[in-house]
Parts: structure tokens; C-alpha cells; sequence
């Protein structure tokens, strides 16, 4: 107990003090998932909106596929980007094994399958109404797509942030991809891991802190978001 | 059949007030749900579907609009046979407006909603400006421009989305059952404001509606369907004085037909 007080107090003077360490992981952290985010968002928006129009018989398979995807284990995807980048496999000889953009890849393939499973569920709860109103006010097809994104900017805000949450909490698939190295790839959640294994709580407390602190951000924009969505 | 600038042309309107004509067309899902065997909307007037839920007054309405592509027979626009290009569609779809039963407004301001038809053809910023104050003058909207239109109450809502498929003057309004859940002073309200818009800017208006008293109020021309036929249509005075047909007599009476 005396322990974890100490470590607290520790590393609350670490976050004071604006540890360089401390700093440099935070920042690397935000940089690899804030990337990995944008990323999934420009590929899974257009996605869920496609998959959102279609009628739900004919997207059944791609449905159940991007809802398995949504429920993956981190490390699973970690392991299958892992065997992709290896020097053995396909992708290889981009050399990107043990680098922020291997995590970034890592992190892009676990958060795209949930922010466009989600867009798809907001767009589907009241896309094709809103399609057939903007098609019988003139508007193309590109118009009314754009129209029904817009009317579902509630429930596709709330997937990114989701999305967000996910990535910048997880540890198995960036600690595979990245290999967890100081000043280069690690990031808050390795460096907890590692930090903890190796006695020095007070920088894993500090981390610790840190990630809640975002975390509670993420969670309280979400619940803003929501809220605001309700009002429709 | 004679042949116009190379395309072929099996019914050609002698009357310029004729927009749209059905002929033989048939609506099949897994049975057919819709027969018409000649339909002619002619410029100015308002018709009323009238008949029993189920009978295809709405199927009716959207292949009218094209949003429904029927499954045999032609449509004719001013006269010329529609082909079902995409591109044709819109560019008829554009001349028309349609309004739901359960009406649909963006979440965003009034101003915005009744824009939007404008804004989706292009229209200049100052002409935009101009009709849509105009409009909302004309219709009793304007000092709700600036409000959210998910916050308007079902009539607001409802004569906003009225307005919004006026705007750019289209030939033909189509309007599904626009008063169905509707207080008595908001379905007069909009009754006036569909036959004010209909005579001012001489719009064929066509309203399905469950209605018949509303029918009779503001149609000019009723057509009664009953089980995906058109069992009766004509002048509204002839359909409630003195129909052609027992069932039409009997659904304009108010009472049961088998």
C-alpha cells in the first residue's frame, strides 16, 4: 500500500515536471493512433456509408465479416500484420517491422473494421429515407450520399471515437508490431507493461494516469456526441 | 406512329397541357399490385388518389415520380416515351416534387431545408436568397427560418417540407397522405397552401390521401383505385355526385366495399 502511494505521488511530480521520457512516449502514442485514426476514417466512412445504402440482404457476408473484424483480440491483428511485415512475408521488403508506421498499420487494421461496422449501423437507421427525400429534392448520387453522411455525422462521430478509444488503449498488436523500443516505438501501454515488469512503478502509474486521463476525454466527447445525436 | 427527330414516338400529345401520361402500365412485385390502363396529368390541376390502404395510391405516386420503375408499359413526359437512363430519370425527377407521408427534414435550419432543392440544381446564392424568403413569406414560414427544423411541430414540419419541394418550381407535386397525422387547423392550413401554390404558380398537384372529404375539398380531378385499379377517375363533382360505379359510390359514402 505504502508502495503505491509512493508510486502515485512519484508519479504525479513525473507528470509535474514534464518528464522527457514521460513526454516523449505520450506524444508518440497520440501520434501513432491520432494517424492510424484519420487513416481509418477516410478508408471505413466511404465503407460503411456503401455498405449503410445497400439493402441488408445483400450485404450479409460483408456484414458478419466487419462485425468478426470488430471483435478481434488486438493481438490477433497484431500477429497477422506481424506475419505480413516479417522479412518471410509478402510485404517485407518495406522494412517496416519495428517501426511507429508498422504500428500505425496495426492500429489502422483493427480500428477500420469498427468505425465502419458503426457507420454503417447510424447511416442504416435512417439512410435510405434520407437518400430517397434527397433524390426526389434533384439531388445526384454524389449529393445524396453526401447528404446522408451529414445527417449521420451524430453516429459516424461517435465510431471514430470509439475507433480511438480502442487503438490508443491497446497493447498486444503495436507491442508485436513495434517491439516496444525506447525512443522509437514505444508508447503508453508498452511502456506500462515493461515499466511494471521491471519494478519503476511510478513511470507506469504515471502513464497509467495519463491514459485514463485521455481516455475519460475520449469517453466524455463521446457521450457529448451522443447526447447531441439524441436531439434528432 | 410517326418518327420526331429520329426517335420514335408512339403517343404524341396534341394537348401541350398534358405532363404526364401512363399507358398500360403494370406494377409486379411477387403479384401485381398496380394496373393503369391510360392516366393523363394535365397542367394546373390537382388530382386526388383516393382508396383503400393497400389498393397502390402510393405505389401509383411513385412511379409517377419514377422512384418506382414500373414493370411494363410507357411513360410518357410532355409527350416522349421515358427511357430508364439514370441520367433522364434525374433530369425528370428534377422537375417534380415529392413529399412523404412521414416527412423527412435535415437537421438543419428551415432556410437550409428549403434550399436544398435550389443548392442541388445549382442555383445562384442571390436567387437562392430570393426564393426561399419569398416562399417563406408566402407560406407563413419565415419566422422560423433560422429554427432547427428537427425542433418544428408536425405541421411546421410538414408545410416546410411542402415549401422545400416548391421551390424550384417544379411541374408536377406529388403529395403522399401530407395531412395524415395532422390537428384540423394544420391539414386547412396546408390545404390552403396546396391550392394557393397550385393556382399561383400553376402546378399540377397529385395528393394520395385516405381522406375523401379531403378530396373533395381541393381536387379537381378524383381517381379512385381499389385493389391496384383504377376503378373510377374524373371530374371530383361527377366522383361524388354521381359515379359511374357502385364501389366508387360506396367509398365516397364512407361505407364498406368487398
Amino acid at each position: 500500500m505504502f508502495d503505491l502511494l509512493d508510486g502515485i505521488i512519484e508519479a504525479f511530480s513525473l507528470i509535474i515536471a514534464l518528464d522527457p521520457d514521460l513526454i516523449q512516449i505520450v506524444l508518440l502514442s497520440l501520434q501513432v493512433s491520432l494517424t492510424a485514426i484519420i487513416i481509418s476514417t477516410l478508408l471505413a466512412i466511404p465503407l460503411g456509408t456503401l455498405l449503410g445504402l445497400k439493402p441488408e440482404k445483400k450485404t450479409r457476408l460483408f456484414n458478419k465479416i466487419i462485425f468478426t473484424f470488430m471483435g478481434m483480440p488486438p493481438v490477433v491483428g497484431g500477429l497477422i500484420i506481424f506475419l505480413l511485415l516479417s522479412r518471410m512475408g509478402p510485404l517485407g521488403v518495406l522494412d517496416l517491422l519495428y517501426t511507429p508506421s508498422a504500428m500505425i498499420i496495426a492500429q489502422v487494421f483493427l480500428a477500420t473494421p469498427i468505425i465502419t461496422g458503426l457507420t454503417m449501423v447510424g447511416i442504416r437507421a435512417k439512410g435510405a429515407e434520407v437518400e430517397e427525400t434527397a433524390r426526389s429534392l434533384g439531388a445526384g448520387s454524389f449529393l445524396a450520399a453526401w447528404t446522408v453522411v451529414r445527417e449521420a455525422r451524430f453516429a459516424i462521430l461517435g465510431a471514430i471515437i470509439t475507433g480511438l478509444g480502442r487503438v490508443i488503449a491497446e497493447v498486444g498488436a503495436v507491442m508485436l508490431v513495434g517491439g516496444n523500443i525506447a525512443g522509437k516505438t514505444r508508447v503508453m501501454t508498452t511502456a506500462i507493461v515493461l515499466e511494471t515488469r521491471k519494478g519503476n512503478f511510478e513511470l507506469a502509474i504515471g502513464l497509467g494516469i495519463i491514459l485514463l486521463l485521455l481516455s475519460f476525454i475520449i469517453n466524455s466527447v463521446l457521450y457529448n456526441v451522443q447526447k447531441g445525436g439524441q436531439s434528432n | 406512329m410517326f418518327r420526331k427527330g429520329g426517335r420514335a414516338i408512339s403517343w404524341q400529345s396534341n394537348q401541350n397541357n398534358v405532363i404526364v401520361k401512363l399507358e398500360n402500365i403494370n406494377k409486379e412485385y411477387d403479384k401485381e399490385v398496380l394496373r393503369v390502363g391510360s392516366l393523363e396529368l394535365k397542367k394546373g390541376l390537382i388530382y386526388g388518389i383516393i382508396g383503400p390502404s393497400g389498393a397502390g395510391k402510393s405505389t401509383l405516386l411513385r412511379i409517377i415520380n419514377l422512384l418506382t420503375p414500373q414493370s411494363q408499359g410507357t411513360y410518357y413526359f410532355h409527350g416522349e416515351p421515358v427511357s430508364k437512363s439514370n441520367r433522364e430519370l434525374i433530369d425528370l425527377q428534377r422537375k417534380m416534387g415529392l413529399v412523404f407521408q412521414k416527412t423527412i427534414l435535415f437537421s438543419d435550419s428551415v432556410w437550409n431545408n428549403v434550399a436544398y432543392g435550389l443548392k442541388a440544381r445549382g442555383y445562384h446564392k442571390d436567387e437562392i436568397n430570393e426564393r426561399v424568403g419569398n416562399l417563406l413569406d408566402q407560406v407563413g414560414l419565415r419566422d422560423l427560418a433560422k429554427r432547427r427544423a428537427d425542433t418544428l411541430s408536425g405541421g411546421e414540419a410538414q408545410r416546410v417540407a411542402i415549401a422545400r419541394s416548391v421551390a424550384y418550381d417544379p411541374e408536377l407535386l406529388l403529395l403522399d397522405e401530407p395531412t395524415a397525422n395532422l390537428d384540423p387547423y394544420n391539414i386547412e392550413l396546408i390545404e390552403k397552401m396546396i391550392k394557393t401554390l397550385s393556382e399561383e404558380k400553376s402546378i399540377t398537384v397529385v395528393i394520395v390521401t385516405h381522406n375523401v372529404f379531403q378530396a373533395r375539398r381541393i381536387a379537381d380531378e378524383v381517381i379512385f383505385i381499389d385493389n391496384g385499379k383504377i376503378i373510377e377517375m374524373g371530374p371530383t363533382k361527377k366522383i361524388f355526385n354521381n359515379p359511374d360505379h357502385e364501389k366508387t359510390r360506396l367509398y365516397v359514402e364512407g361505407k364498406v366495399i368487398s
